[in-house]
């Protein structure tokens, strides 16, 4: 057979496939007559990136659903084999731009361990500042999108336009940047707080606790936001457990396990907080243990802030040429989306030999399709907005 | 070593942009709207009313037919054409400036500042940018749509909601048409335009337009029927249907003291009016009953096929029956044009505009505060609460109108 003119039968299934997505039609049952497939995404203004969700609907109730992703496919894995460690940092950034800090601090805990280095306390005190910062604001996002895929715009802006740029600032002065910080270092954290940031930091957490008030009102006790998100998309203890959800989704779910409890990396175990715990694992739970979280956030800033030590910001690392010696590593710590984990292996090269990604929104997205079943296309929105995905993470 | 930010030892980097220069900033904009709401005052009270200016225009064309010897009908058909096109400009407005001040409204709700540099003051000309901008785009018609559903669609929303306007008196003897039966005119009319929806849902030939237009077709039409039954306490009340009679009706004082509007009706009169303002919300498919154009969801609903003029005119049938919902509001429950006791030397139209701007800004107010309901809860709310409670309070006002007037 000539590859160049192929048999008639080859070159129509061919096209066929490339364009009507085969592997959606065969692997969803055939459509009946009242039914209609939808096609929601990759440009949609609600599924928060470049996801593609392929519905099958019977009138407005979805009767089949199927996430498909890899739009945003950058191989950040693969990219990070041909780099430095330190400049596998600068990658991390990109895989969940909302909270790029506790990506940072996965994969220099992954390299420290690695490298068997110790971190200074006041590097450690900083890491948690910035990344529970960091954590709030990814969960305001959450707040915002979320209230914007329920039809209410204004809290976005307060989450998102407000509250999140004080912390953007703030994270600005200790890095430079307002997204992809590349703060956090192998060894410890770039740079010192600069002068009179705690001061600020500590006005921003009595600001925050107002705003929640603010949060409440416009959402959190909105008859119309209980209406749509109450009883809504409920994931279950045990389908949550056997997909490997972690995280807030979790928590929401009922399960209580927070790895800063249960296994606290860096200073963790010294601060007095609470976990947030949902009940039913419905959409308003997974809420509502987000806006909880911020509260235990501003807890552990409040603490980490009086407990600041003096002291260096850097442990023994050598300034060029890290070369960690030929093993592996795996190090996770508590990611706004869930567990968010670094594996690593390293040939005693200068560059990583191998690195996976743990990325906790890909793996809360396999539960779409066995939850969105049998809500109507608003709630797919909600449940979606609630799972609260990020795609840069997502495709890597 | 301590590393500083240039943000950090610089401060704000504009002096307006301190605390005191935001309050005086805000300062003088309260005085300049002030300043601005008490020149529109006082150049309404010295223009008067207009009825009445135009009575006297009318009798003196009429005096100068008569002297030249033109035909007869010249008078007439001048008295139907001047408030027909006075009525058609005034709807062409409207859409212009309830979207500017939904603009601001929205974005001081929403502490940002909203359109700031279209006209050099506070962003006035920015509804007649997007205008111009709409009427250059490239009208876009999908390869699959059928081309006269979906060219007539726009139209067919569009048209009912200028036709409403007819009736509606804009002050003392200021209504275009004095028709016998307005409320019913106007709840017919505006109940049209949910076809043409319809057709920009079947027409786009588009499963998101489909999805849009058929909630819209479900909710026009459920709303309807409480929205009608929620306006009869007051025909009953006044005794009629035309609009100026019913706004004739609310004049004078209850007691002496409060100002018999029906929404100051026992009982009756706040029960109709929320579930009046509830259905001209969800029939006007804004926030919280959007579930037509629903953007997270059905990305624009209905009209998402569209652009350009086409889109335009969508977007002005919206305003157009915003204005409108909060107008018949205005006449039927707060009194239309009769001022506050003490406000009695404001010209009608000036009473008039004022309540029904308050409305408006209901509206708006709703929109920016509200999250969206789910398909099956609207129905829900229609069906099994709105109905039931507007028939009950049908019942009730029957039952005291029949005991008090025998």
């Amino acid at each position: 057979m000539n590859p160049l003119n192929p048999p008639a039968g080859v070159i129509n299934a061919t096209a066929d496939s490339i364009l009507s997505g085969p592997s959606f039609e065969t692997k969803m049952e055939r459509l009946s007559e009242t039914e209609m497939l939808l096609n929601m995404g990759p440009q949609h203004p609600s599924t928060h990136g470049v996801l593609r969700v392929v519905l099958k609907l019977d009138g407005e109730v979805v009767t089949g659903a199927m996430p498909d992703v890899g739009y945003l496919h950058r191989g950040v894995e693969k990219l990070s084999e041909n780099r430095l460690y330190p400049q596998v940092i600068v990658l991390t950034d990109r895989d969940d731009y909302l909270c790029a800090m506790l990506n940072n601090w996965a994969y220099c805990l992954a390299v420290e361990q690695l490298l068997k280095v110790e971190v200074p306390a006041r590097a450690e005190y900083i890491r948690v500042l910035v990344g529970e910062l960091n954590r709030i604001a990814s969960h305001l996002v959450l707040i915002g999108t979320f209230g914007i895929d329920i039809g209410a715009f204004t809290p976005f802006l307060y989450a998102f336009g407000r509250e999140r740029e004080m912390i953007l600032d703030l994270l600005d002065q200790v890095s430079g940047a307002r997204i992809t910080y590349n703060y956090i270092r192998i060894g410890g954290v770039m740079a010192d707080l600069p002068a009179g940031w705690t001061e600020k930091a500590g006005k921003f957490v009595a600001h925050m606790r107002a705003c929640l008030k603010e949060y409440d009102d416009l959402l959190t006790y909105n008859p119309i936001f209980l209406d749509r998100t109450r009883g809504v998309g409920i994931l279950s203890k045990e389908s949550a457990v056997s997909y490997g959800v972690a995280g807030p989704n979790l928590r929401a779910s009922g399960v209580p396990l927070d790895l800063r409890k249960m296994a606290p990396y860096g200073v963790y175990g010294k601060f007095d907080f609470e976990m947030a715990l949902g009940k039913n694992g419905d959409c308003f739970d997974r809420y509502l243990v987000r806006r909880n979280e911020i509260e235990q956030s501003l807890r552990i800033i409040e603490q980490a802030l009086e407990a600041l030590p003096a002291g260096d910001i850097l442990g023994k690392v050598p300034k060029a040429n890290i070369r960690p010696p030929a093993g592996e590593a795996y190090a996770h710590i508590e990611g706004a989306r869930g567990w968010l984990g670094v594996y690593l292996i390293s040939d005693g090269s200068l560059q990583p030999y191998r690195m996976h990604v743990r990325a906790p929104s890909f793996i809360s997205l396999a539960v779409l399709q066995e939850i969105l079943k049998g809500w109507k296309v608003a709630d797919v929105v909600a449940i979606l907005g609630s799972i609260d995905i990020v795609l840069g993470e997502v495709d890597r | 070593m301590s590393f500083q930010t240039p943000w950090a030892v610089l401060g704000p980097a504009v002096p307006s942009q301190t605390p005191e220069g935001i309050r005086r900033r805000y300062q003088r904009s309260v005085l300049l709207v002030l300043f601005l709401l008490g020149a529109v005052v006082l150049a309404s009270v010295w223009l008067g009313e207009p009825a009445i200016r135009f009575e006297a225009l009318m009798s003196r064309l009429s005096e100068l037919v008569a002297r030249k010897g033109w035909p007869w009908w010249v008078p007439d058909f001048v008295r139907l054409i001047v408030p027909c096109s006075l009525i058609l400009i005034f709807v062409q407005l409207v859409p212009v400036f309830v979207l500017w001040w939904e603009l601001k409204v929205a974005a001081h709700i929403q502490v940002r500042l909203g359109p700031m540099h279209v006209g050099l003051w506070h962003g006035w000309a920015q509804p007649l940018a997007d205008g111009l901008k709409l009427l250059l785009k490239e009208d876009i018609v999908p390869a699959g749509a059928d081309r006269w559903v979906h060219f007539l669609a726009p139209i067919v929303a569009f048209v009912p909601a200028y036709v409403c306007y007819a009736p509606i008196p804009f002050g003392a003897d200021m209504a275009a048409a004095d028709l016998d039966i307005g409320v019913l005119f106007v709840l017919g009319l505006s109940g049209l335009t949910v076809i043409g929806l319809l057709m920009a849902g079947w027409g786009s030939n588009n499963k998101y337009s489909a999805l849009g237009g058929l909630r819209a077709a479900a909710q026009v039409v459920s709303y309807e029927v409480p929205r009608v039954i929620s306006v009869l306490p007051v025909v009953m009340w006044a005794g009629s249907l035309s609009l100026s009679q019913i706004m004739a009706a609310q004049s004078g004082l209850w007691g002496g003291v409060i100002p018999k509007w029906f929404i100051f009706y026992p009982v009756i009169g706040q029960v109709s009016f929320l579930i009046y303002l509830i259905c001209a919300v969800a029939e006007t498919n804004r926030v919280p009953f959007d579930i037509a154009e629903a953007e997270s969801e059905l990305v624009s609903g209905f009209h998402t096929e569209y652009s350009g003029m086409k889109f335009a005119f969508f977007f002005m049938a919206e305003y157009a029956y915003v204005f409108l919902g909060s107008a018949l509001g205005a006449v039927l429950f707060l009194g239309g044009a009769e001022p506050l006791p003490l406000m009695r030397w404001l010209p009608t139209y000036v009473v008039f505009f004022g309540k029904t701007m308050f409305l408006v800004f209901v509206f708006i107010w709703f929109r920016w505060t509200f999250p969206r309901l789910r398909v099956d809860r609207l129905m829900d709310f229609c069906w099994k609460f709105l109905l039931p409670w507007s028939l009950v309070n049908v019942l009730l006002a029957g039952l005291v109108f029949l005991v008090r007037w025998g």
